[in-house]
Order: C-alpha cells, then structure tokens, then sequence
C-alpha cells in the first residue's frame, strides 16, 4: 500500500471514512486534510501530528492515546471565531468538518516548543502530589490571589467573551426503555425492546451507531459485523415506537430513572448551527427522559498499563490502535510494540500487520505479561510469525516527543519486580493493555457502589431497580455473549413495563476461546516508583504511581482522600482511564485488596455538556416569564419605567418628557409630581396585579376567622374590610382588603408577591384541617383589571362615567358597589392606600383598557395623572400603612406593627397564630417595633436597611437596636422620612437614635409615629 | 428528579409539577391555649429527619393543587407509597422492620429505621410507585 | 350553599367592541409570523371564550351538568369532554373542581341555570373568563414543540383524545387538552398569554410556526 502524500499515516484503502470528501481544518495554526467520517483525533493522527497538548501540571508534550470518550490528552479549544469559542473538547469524539479550527488547550506559546515544559520538567521533583494544597493553604486570604495564576498557567480552556450565536433547547421525554449505547448489546437490547411493544430511545453518544462493531475483526451472520449493523439500524428506524438519539450523550442518571441526553445536533456540521430552508435550528440539545426501565449497554474502556514514560507520544491503547486502522484507515506509526495482559488485545497486532503490510509498517514484537499465553487470537498472531515476548512487558518507553524504542523486561507479577535483563526494541509505537473498566460511571451516579468482580478484573455495576446492564457494561465481552445479554436485557425491561416478550433470533458468531488474563496495573522498573521515570497514573491530571505512593505513606488512606489529595480522576477526565490503576496502586501500598479499598464515586457530567444546553431557551426574553396586565401597552406608550414584582411587570413611574423636547424627567421628579397629582388632584394605578381569590361556600365567614386575626362575623354584605394573616408561629405573613359579596360569597386580596403562596395556604389549612368546612377557593387574579383611581377629585372624575350613586353617605369608605363604569359591568371599592378619597375599579380584564382610556378621555380636566408603585409607596408610607415583606420580615407580629386593633383576641376558634402571640418571646418587652423616623436633617433620605443604634459613641461592635425598612422623599412634607423597627420603640417617642453609615458619617432621627400625614384620617372620607 | 403518584391524579407525574411542604402528620393541637409555651414550641418548630422511612406531606401545586402524603426512604429516595390525606400509611418504620427483615434487598437496622435499598415486596403493594 | 342569593351572581361580560383579548399587546408588536405553506405548525387563539370553574361532587354536579348541557361531567382523572358540536367542554381538574368552557356570551346564563339546577347542593362557581385564554395548535409538529414546553408525556398513548391535564409549560404552568385530532388546545393565564406564546413561537421556529389571526380578535389599540 503506498501512503497518501499529505496524510502519512493514511492507509488507501479501508475504513469508514469517504475518500472522495476530503476536508482541510486547521490545528495550532497548520493547515490539514481529512475526510469526512474522520474525526478531528484521526484526522491528527491521518497527519503525523504527534504532540497534541501539554500536560495539565507538569507541561509534558502529550499525544493521543484513545479513540473515545475516555481520550485524556487530546482536549483542544474549538472555534474559528470569538463567538464559536467551545473548550474542553475531546478531539476523539469531535467529527472533522470543512474549515474547523482548533487549538491546543495548554501549552503556550506552542505545543512544540513550551516555556512552560522546561519549568515542568524541572518543576516535576519540586511539585510532588498535594503541592497546591502544601503551598497555597496559608494564608487561606491569599488563595484568590494564587488561584488566578494557578488557573491562568494551567489553561483548562476558555469560554467565548463574546455571546454564543448558536441556540440550545430542551425537550421532555418519556419511554418504556431507555437504552444508553448502540453497541452490540444495546442494538440487540433495543430491538427485543422494540419488537415486544415498548417505547424506546436509543442514544449513542458516537458520531455513527455500532460501538465496538465498527472496528470488530468477528463475523456476524458470516458477513463483516457492519452489515448486520446496518440492517439493525434500518429496521430500528423504520419502527414508530423507537427514537434513535446519535451524538448522544448520557450525562447524568438522577433519581427515579430521569436521565439527561445532550445530544450534539450541528456539531459535525460546523462551527456554528446551520440553518435549514432559512430556519434557525438548536446546535445542542438537551433530552430530560423519564425511562420505565433503563439499559446501560455503555460498554468498556480499556485500561492502559502504567510503565514508565507512558505518556510520551506514540503510547496509545491497544483498541485505539486497532479502531484507527479498521474504522478511519489510519495508522498511527510504523513500529508496534504491544505490551499486554490479555488476549483481547492482539487485535491491535494483527490489525496493524494485516493492514501495514507491505507499506512498511511492522509489529515489532507482542510483550504479553503473561508465562503462556494460549488462545485463538495468540495461535492467529503466531502464525504470522510475529514475535511473542512472555513473562514480560514494556517497563519503560524512550523518546521525548514520540516514542523511540520499548524497554522489555522479565518481570515478577507476584514480586511485583523486574527478574531479568531489559531489552530495548527500536519503535515508535506503543500500544498497552491491562484489562477492560466497565463503563460505570452512569449507575454510579444513582448513588450505588460498584462491585470488584475478580474474573474480570473490574469493578462492575450495583444496579439500583429500573436499571440493567448488559455487556461490556456489565463485564462481559465475548461477542456472542454480549448480543444474548442484550436480548435478555432488552426482554425483561419489555416485559416489566408490561409488555409480551417477542421473539428475537440472535445472529451467528463465531465465539473465539480466549485465555485468562492476569492482573497487571503498574509495571514494576528496575528503579523505584519514586526514582524511575514517571509512571503516569491519570494523564490529564498529571498524577503518578509515585504521588499515589507518597499520598499512602503520607496517611491518606482512604481512596477518596487520595482522590482529593492527588486530582486523580478530578475534572472532565472522572477517572475514565486511571481510577482502577489508582486504586491497584494504592492497594498494593497499602497491602490491600483492590475492593478493600474501594472506588470513588463518578459524579455527572459523563463528558463536559456546554452551558449553552443546560440553559436551553430558558435565556434572554425568555430567562423568567413576564406577565403583563390588561392594560401593559397603555403603559408601554405612556413610556413608563417598569419594575418587576412577582414576575410582573408593574409601571415604577412615568417620566414626563420636558417641555421643548428636553431630557425626561428623573425618577425624583416624576414621583414628586406624581405624589402631588394624588394628594391634591387625582391620579390613577393599575392595581390588577393585587391577589384576588373568590371564596365561595356556607362556612366561608368562619374560615376568613380562623385565617385572619380580626374578626369578620358582622361584616355586612356590601362591605370591606382590611385583615391581617399570621403564620401560626403568630408573625405576620400577608394582608388585604376582603369584602364580603354575598352571604356565603368573598373576594380577599392578597400582596402581589404573596397571591399564589397564600392561595396554597388557603388549601393547606381548608384541605389538611378542616375539611369539614363548606368553602372553596378560586384565583381570579387575572380575571378581574383592577384600577385604583385616588384623590380629592376622584369622585368627580368617576361620576361622569358610572352609573352609581357616589354619594358620600350612601356609598361610605370601606363599602364597596356594582354598578356600570364607562358602560361595563363593574365592582367598585371604597378603600384606599393613600389616604386619599379612592375608588377602587375592578372589570372583566378584556374591557380593562376601554375603562382606562375612557378615564383618561374624562379626566384631563381634574389633572387625572398616572401614578406607579414609587408613588403608591410614597403615599402608603406618609401614612404608616405597611407592605408585608417590606417592612416585615417574618419576625413581626401584629403587636409589633402597633396593629392591636387588627387582633380579635376574643374570637371563638383559636385562629391561626393566636396562641403564640402570647409565647413568652412574642410577650417579651424590647420586642423590635415598628415606629417612624424623622431624620434631624430634612435633606436626608435614609438608606433602607441601614441599621440603628442608641449609642453612637459605644464602641464597635455596637449593640444594634433596629433597622430602616422604607425610606422616601415626601414632595408633601418637604422631608425625608422612614419607617424603621426599633427595639421597644413604641415607648420611645421623642427620643434620638443614630444611623451610623458605612462612609463614616452618622445620621440623627428622632422617633415619631408612623403616620406622617393625615394622621387623624380625614382625607379618605371626605 | 423525583416522579410522584398522585393519588388524586392516579398517575404518576413529575416532580416539578409538586411542593414540598414538610414532615406529614402533624396535627394542629385542638385545643392551643391549653398548650405550654414548649409544647406549642414543639408544634412550630420541631421536625423529625430520619435516616430511612420518612412521611412528607406534599402538594400537586401545578396539577390538581390537592395535598397529600408520601412514603420517602431518605437514603435511597424510593417513594414506596403515596396516600390521600385523612388516611394512613401501610408502610412505616415499623412496618417494614417487623414484617420484611428477611426480605431481600433490606437491611433493618436494630433500630427499626431501614438503612439501604428497599424490599421488592414492600414496593409490590405500593400504588403506583413505580420506579 | 345554601340558596342562590347568598352569592353574588354578576354578569362581567361587556360589548365585544370594548374587548381586547388577552394577547392585544403581542399582537401589537406586529412581528408575529404569519403561516405559509411550511408552517408544521399553526396557533391560533379562541379569545372570548366562556370559562367557568366549576367545584362540587361529582355526582351532583354531573346531573345538572348534562341537564344544562347534555354532556357528562368527566368523572375519571383527566377527562375531557365535549358537546356534539365540539363548542362545549368540560375537563376534569381536581376530584372537586371542573373547567367549563363555552361559546362567549353564554356562560352567565349558564352560571345561573347550573346555581338553579344545584339550588340547595354544596357547590361553587367562578366565572374565570377574563383571566384565560385558550390556544389552538394544529399541524404535523405540535408534538415535538410540546415536548420541548411541558413536563408531561404528550405521546398518542399516553395523551389521547378526551384528555386534559394542568401541568408545568416552559416556566409557568397550562392546562394542556386533547379535544380531538385535529389540534391540541393551551389554557393560559392572561398574565402568562404573552409569555406562552413568545414561548411557542421560539420553539416552533424550525417547524416554521404561523399565528392566525382570527377575525374575533382584536389587535393593536386605536
């Protein structure tokens, strides 16, 4: 075979990749060619490109060593451009696509030449495991200050500093069986699923279905296994029950069987979502399922051997060897060396001799830790005439930025030594293998610890109910066994969803015998651990045999201290390929078995999932809902500035634009004006937001007495009345207007913030323990526009465009009327929040905005004015009236407010907080109670929150004896003026307290009543 | 995320269609004012937080808005039954350590209070939990 | 509740000609799309509907209901029923609480008849017609765009014809029902309606989601 003249290491034939499809992409600045089904690691490899990154810690050039998910070297920084910045990408599982640009994660300025790589290498003996942790613990003040270097130097990626052009969304699923992993046994389990009835989703997180059949050397049927496979596939996307998710990732199994899927949808088509017929299209997405039964058929990774220098370049793992040749047609060298504890993994060997013939490449020699080695595969290899090295292994591989020659000795597995000479075979290749890991990481993340199974030499799954694992997953491998288990998988979750199994035919395969393996993690050296070159544990983490020593001999005992004092398995990289050779490590420290010492546990996510998915739409417009009134556009054109209370969108105050086309007016400005309008003419709120929840039934009065804390047996029909709501620890929790519509009929209002919460407590207590009371509760909050108008011409204003008689004797304050307001059936309140004479206008909200209009066509000439929730709080605080959530704060009880005249003591029902307003604490003098604040200074407005003392001069800390909680500026007082609570306050009138501020300086006020205007209440009656 | 039986809805449903609303069974004293200041205390403020089998009253706030009460193994999270308020649970602490110490999967404690997993029997009765 | 007097029965609905729907203020902004022959999927609002809420017993309430309207009262969880004509319904919500939805216009005649009918029973009803809208959804993707709005399983066998559920939509919640196979209906909230459309107009951009405007629905103000 000849190589191709840019891709040196690209076989002619063979694979899975179009040839006629090449693609240029761009690494580090250079310039390559691939083709399409390449993924961005083969394509690399197609070139000869061997350095791919710098290590994490010690800055050691590094290459890549696998062809999946598990890859912990090849992690490159993707986008061509600011905005399409995507870090921490796998370059194994990224597939190539016209014009990709990637880059190297760490190693400035460039992989090849590293300044860091020297300070590394020297580095290396002066950063020994818990080195941060060591160096940065004191003073713990100073660790923000290391930690931006410490990040900066490590270069774990960066995300874009620009906003991202692509979109991302969700969608909720539900099915029968969940199948996670389109190997063998999940394509057999999701057809026996399938065909017996159920509903399916099949995920593969690989750019194309097939798992280990796409790079499998057994027949299937006597055909090559991809034609099965196809078949498979078609019949599986044919069936209307089954969805097929590829480049689809699981990332976290949560409780219940709720699996997150981040499937990857325009990733292999560019660096950005492409759109389709002109349609924007989401870019990731992420699938929330609910399965019935879940199946992990997520297979196994390899597990490397740990021999010194194992990370240079050229050191890869055995399957990765053999699935660049067979599935991408890419040879990563010329020389192999395979370095193995098991039979699998001969089949790197033959593939690379069958493939390499004749184009110069050759397997060098087989180092099989093994006396004798005996099975198809080792009988297949001997026929080559490929050399066989027993009773050995690869202790230690040459080279600096690619791998020069293997040195092969005769080791002790018991001993754990080297027994005999070491020979150095000339390569520049070396492909290792020391067992499979069952990929577990997705059951552990329900929480169940995983099982050491001594026959496989890995640690498989405890399965928590609903879930099944079946083959590599659960530790078996042959292939034939792999599709029964499948089946017998995909069956049993058909059946236990309720489902009649069917009748799955399993294809013919050849079962090859394979001998046993042995168990080897580390290889020993003829030096130390501490002293031989560095045996890498965790590549992405930097973590050697030697650290795992020193953190046993240094007391870390426990696999999860060593974790954390070593990084291994930290990160994006969760262990993938070094936590079972860590934990042998440690094991054999420490003179334990490895399921003595147990495993950490595997945490979400599986693989990196860009945030962008996780948000979904649930961003920008769309980041929380905004819900709007009858009458929003009205305020929109008014160019109201608006203010968000419970997710409504409430006009704050509308600024006037100055007369000759000047700026608007301030916020100051337009309140003060506004204030005025309402205390000496008329103004007009949008009040719709309020709670409003219509009671309904025969016990109706006597629940609104439980709930309450005044009375409401005497309110009359036609009448409203204020009513204070405790919690039953006897603090204050809402308030309203309630009126009485009907005999058995209310509508109460409730704060705007608190309607859907006091509603659930409405049921809470009629479901839970009363359910003997004939009542019922029903929002009508967004039935009902409610329009506040207020002031002294208020009543003026209304009579021109409703049908009721305002007269002041027959229509009272706190009394409410029905009647016909600009000719639509409307209720109208006498209450008021501002002291003013008010009319409170409540009408089908569709007929809200003709009412509004219809005011406004009227009310010019008494100066009707538009008024928001600056002014509403204003004028409600001049008069003392509180807003529950403002000025309490769930420690304030009615007593506290001075509201004793809101509390029935009396009442029959112990109602709910009564019994504890007389608890010693709610009794207790000094309680924090609510009084008025007048500032010695009329300039001042104090700050919200600020805190009181009486003593300015006592030394700090100084005892703290309340706080602000509203604070304004009076245009009618001339004033600044607060509420505030104040210990024992209420016997406090006239004194002096002191508000020292942050700035040094300290405020003066003296303690007033809360009410600053109007006190005798005389305005809203007139 | 949790998916819950409702027993008003008789489907099971997802968990952020739900609240939370703390310990089930804690009925308001009849008779308050005959309450000591520390047994009304009790009654506000204190909750037990078992290791194990745990009675939650919750509510289907965003469904059918009824309040109800679940059965919660606080280790492994199983909801083994969910039952309509005024009724009583069938599986308790003390149920399942009397009748299931042999069954498979459970591990009861002396105590009484289960510790891991919990009985395929225990779950075989239970309405709907299906998980 | 014991005699009809001890409520208070009030008529809300005005002129049609002072109306404006719920989502008035979206469709002033003019952007929304309009439907083309790719369009797989349409919305249109049914604004001005009659919405009662209906709580009681069953029992009860299902004798009067099929005496008013000649339709069983949904007994079952979920179930949703409709009139010959498909312009009435009710849907179960709650063991207790039912959703009466009604040709505008109609629905305080029939608040007064059903109070008749139930005279001395124990029951309520609440005129909800200004706080919700109804949304019709029709074309081959509405279900992919509800599997991207709501947590409830939205597949034919899970979700057929007759039923209705209240559930979580994007950040709010709806009434999600299934009235027959042509279209799935939304309940929403007026506060949330403009919200819910932006929301479905968003996730139907790449079924090429079209708005119809239908006469009875008034758009921007004067």
């Amino acid at each position: 075979m000849t190589r191709n003249a840019q891709q040196s290491n690209r076989l002619t034939q063979g694979g899975r990749i179009d040839r006629s499809r090449p693609l240029s992409f761009t690494f580090n600045g250079q310039t390559y060619q691939g083709h399409a089904g390449d993924t961005l690691a083969s394509a690399l490899l197609a070139n000869g490109v061997d350095v791919v990154n710098r290590s994490f810690k010690y800055s050691l050039p590094r290459g890549i060593v696998a062809a999946g998910a598990e890859e912990p070297n090849a992690v490159v920084q993707l986008g061509a451009s600011e905005a399409s910045q995507v870090p921490n990408v796998r370059a194994t599982q990224q597939a190539l696509y016209e014009g990709l640009v990637a880059r190297s994660t760490n190693g400035w300025p460039s992989v090849q030449r590293d300044l860091m790589g020297v300070v590394g290498k020297l580095g290396g003996k002066l950063m020994p495991p818990g080195f941060y942790y060591k160096t940065f613990m004191a003073p713990a003040s100073l660790w923000m200050t290391y930690e931006k270097y410490i990040r900066k130097s490590a270069g774990l990626g960066r995300s874009s500093t620009e906003s991202d052009p692509d979109i991302y969304d969700h969608q909720h699923r539900h099915c029968d069986v969940l199948v996670i992993g389109a190997g063998p046994a999940g394509l057999v389990a999701a057809l026996a699923a399938s065909r017996s009835g159920a509903r399916v989703i099949l995920c593969d997180e690989q750019e194309e279905p097939g798992g280990s059949l796409l790079a499998s050397r057994e027949l299937v049927d006597d055909e090559p296994a991809e034609k099965w496979l196809s078949a498979v596939m078609a019949e599986l996307s044919e069936l209307a029950n089954v969805t097929v998710l590829p480049r689809t990732t699981a990332n976290g199994y949560h409780d219940h069987n709720f699996v997150t899927l981040h499937e990857r949808r325009t990733d292999h088509l560019g660096g950005t979502a492409p759109r389709v017929d002109g349609l924007r299209q989401s870019r990731g997405r992420m699938h929330h399922v609910r399965a019935g039964r879940v199946i992990l058929a997520t297979g196994a990774h390899e597990r490397p051997l740990v021999y010194a220098a194992n990370d240079v370049p050229g050191n890869l793992l055995a399957g990765a060897v053999s699935t660049y040749i067979r599935r991408y047609g890419v040879m990563p060298g010329q020389k192999l060396v395979l370095s193995t504890s098991n039979d699998h993994a001969y089949r790197a060997a033959l593939d690379w001799a069958e493939q390499g013939k004749g184009a110069g490449r050759e397997v060098v020699a087989i180092v099989d830790a093994r006396a004798n080695p005996q099975g198809d595969l080792v009988a297949q290899v001997r026929r080559l005439g490929i050399r066989v090295i027993t009773g050995s292994a690869v202790i230690e591989a040459k080279g600096t930025n690619r791998v020069t020659a293997a040195r092969v000795a005769k080791i002790d597995l018991e001993g754990f030594r080297v027994t005999g000479p070491v020979e150095e075979l000339s390569c520049d290749t070396i492909a290792s293998s020391g067992g499979y890991s069952p990929v577990i990481h997705l059951a552990s993340h329900t929480g169940a610890r995983p099982n050491w199974n001594d026959r496989i030499l890995g640690f498989v799954p405890s399965l928590v109910k609903g879930v099944s694992a079946a083959g590599g997953a659960s530790g078996t491998y042959p292939l034939p066994e792999v599709l029964a288990e499948g089946r017998e998988a995909g069956l049993q979750a058909a059946s236990s969803c309720g489902f009649e199994a069917a009748n799955i035919e399993l294809p013919q395969v050849d079962a090859l015998s394979e001998g046993e393996a042995c168990a080897l993690y580390q290889v020993p050296h003829e030096k130390t651990a501490l002293r031989a070159p560095k045996q890498f544990v965790d590549l992405q983490n930097d973590v050697t045999a030697a650290g795992i020593e020193i953190a046993t001999r240094e007391g870390f005992e426990s696999i999860e201290h060593v974790k954390r004092y070593t990084a291994m398995g930290f990160g994006t990289d969760q262990g993938k390929l070094g936590n079972i050779n860590g934990m042998a490590i440690a094991a054999r420290c420490l003179k334990r078995t490895i399921p003595e010492v147990g495993t950490t546990v595997f945490r979400p996510n599986y693989t990196p999932v860009t945030f962008g998915a996780i948000a979904g739409r649930h961003c920008k417009a769309l980041f929380d809902p905004e819900r709007y009134t009858a009458l929003h556009h009205w305020h929109v054109e008014r160019g109201a500035e608006f203010e968000v209370v419970g997710q409504w969108m409430r006009p704050w105050y509308y600024p006037l634009q100055r007369s000759g086309g000047g700026e608007r007016e301030s916020m100051s400005e337009a309140v003060a004006r506004e204030c005025r309008a309402v205390r000496e003419k008329v103004g007009i709120l949008d009040a719709t937001t309020l709670g409003k929840i219509d009671i309904q039934g025969a016990d109706a009065r006597e629940f609104l007495a439980r709930i309450y804390t005044n009375k409401w047996e005497k309110l009359a029909v036609g009448k409203c009345r204020y009513g204070l709501m405790c919690k039953d620890d006897g603090m204050v929790t809402d308030d309203g207007v309630t009126a009485c519509l009907a005999e058995n009929h209310f509508v109460m209002t409730t704060t705007t913030g608190g309607a859907a919460a006091i509603l659930e407590w409405l049921e809470l207590w009629h479901q839970t323990e009363w359910p003997e009371l004939d009542v019922s509760f029903t929002s009508v909050t967004d039935h009902w526009a409610t329009m506040t108008i207020t002031g002294p011409e208020s009543r003026r204003l209304l009579a021109e465009i409703c049908d009721i008689d305002l007269d002041r004797d027959s229509f009272k304050f706190m009394d409410w009327r029905e009647g016909r307001v600009a000719d639509v059936p409307a209720r109208v309140f006498r209450i008021s929040f501002t002291g003013e004479l008010t009319y409170e206008i409540n009408v089908q909200a569709h007929f809200a905005m003709h009412v509004w209009k219809t005011l406004f066509s009227h009310g010019e000439k008494y100066g009707l004015t538009p008024y928001g929730t600056e002014t509403m709080h204003v004028l409600r605080a001049e008069k003392g009236f509180i807003i529950v959530g403002q000025d309490t704060d769930g420690s304030v009880t009615p007593e506290d407010l001075g509201m004793q005249w809101c509390v029935g003591y009396d009442k029959p029902f112990p109602w709910i907080g009564k019994r504890a307003l007389t608890r010693s604490d709610t009794r207790r003098e000094n309680r924090k109670q609510l009084v008025g604040l007048k500032p010695k200074d009329p300039a001042v407005v104090l700050q919200e929150g600020a805190q009181i003392v009486f003593d300015p001069k006592a030394p700090i800390p100084m005892p703290m004896v309340g706080h602000v909680t509203s604070s304004y500026y009076s245009p009618i007082l001339e004033a600044g003026f607060a509420l505030a609570v104040v210990k024992g306050g209420q016997k406090r009138m006239g004194e002096t307290v002191y508000l020292p501020m942050a700035d040094g300086t300290t405020h003066e006020a003296e303690i007033v009543g809360p009410i600053f205007v109007d006190p005798k209440g005389e305005r809203q009656n007139v | 995320m949790f998916l819950i039986y409702c027993p008003y809805c008789e489907e099971l449903r997802e968990e952020p269609e739900f609240h939370a609303k703390g310990q089930a069974h804690i009925a308001r004293p009849q008779d308050p004012e005959a309450c000591s200041d520390e047994e009304w205390g009790d009654y506000l403020f204190f909750r037990d937080n078992p290791r194990g089998i745990h009675h939650e009253l919750w509510v289907h706030a965003i469904g059918c808005r009824k309040f109800f009460n679940i059965t919660r193994n606080t280790v492994s999270y199983e909801i083994l039954e969910t039952y309509k308020m005024g009724e009583q649970p069938t599986i308790t602490a003390e149920s399942l350590s009397r009748d299931d110490k042999t069954a498979d999967g459970v591990q009861v404690a002396d105590g009484g209070q289960q510790t891991v997993g919990a009985s395929d029997s225990a779950v075989n009765f239970v309405r709907g939990a299906k998980v | 509740m014991s005699n009809p007097s001890s409520v208070n029965l009030f008529d809300s609905r005005a002129d049609l000609a002072k109306a404006e729907s719920p989502l008035a203020f979206s469709k002033s902004r003019g952007d929304l799309p309009a439907v083309s022959r790719d369009s797989r999927v349409v919305v249109r609002e049914r604004p001005f509907l009659g919405h009662l809420i209906l709580r009681g017993g069953a029992i009860v309430l299902d004798e009067a209901v099929r005496e008013e309207l000649g339709i069983n009262l949904p007994g079952r969880p979920q179930g949703l029923t409709l009139d010959a004509s498909g312009e009435r319904s009710i849907q179960w919500l709650s063991p207790d609480e039912w959703l009466l939805v009604v040709p505008g216009g109609e629905e305080f005649n029939l608040e007064r008849r059903l109070r008749q009918q139930l005279a001395d029973a124990s029951f309520a009803i609440v005129n909800v017609s200004g706080g919700q809208t109804l949304l019709e959804l029709e074309g081959d993707a509405v279900r992919e765009l509800l599997l991207k709005s709501v947590v409830y399983d939205v597949h034919p066998v899970h979700f057929p014809v007759g039923k209705g559920v209240t559930t979580v939509f994007a950040k709010t919640s709806a009434i999600v029902r299934r009235p027959n196979e042509r279209c799935w209906q939304l309940v929403v909230r007026r506060s949330f309606a403009d919200y819910c459309l932006r929301w479905l107009l968003d996730a139907g951009e790449e079924y090429a989601i079209g708005v119809e405007l239908g006469d009875e629905s008034r758009g921007a103000m004067p």
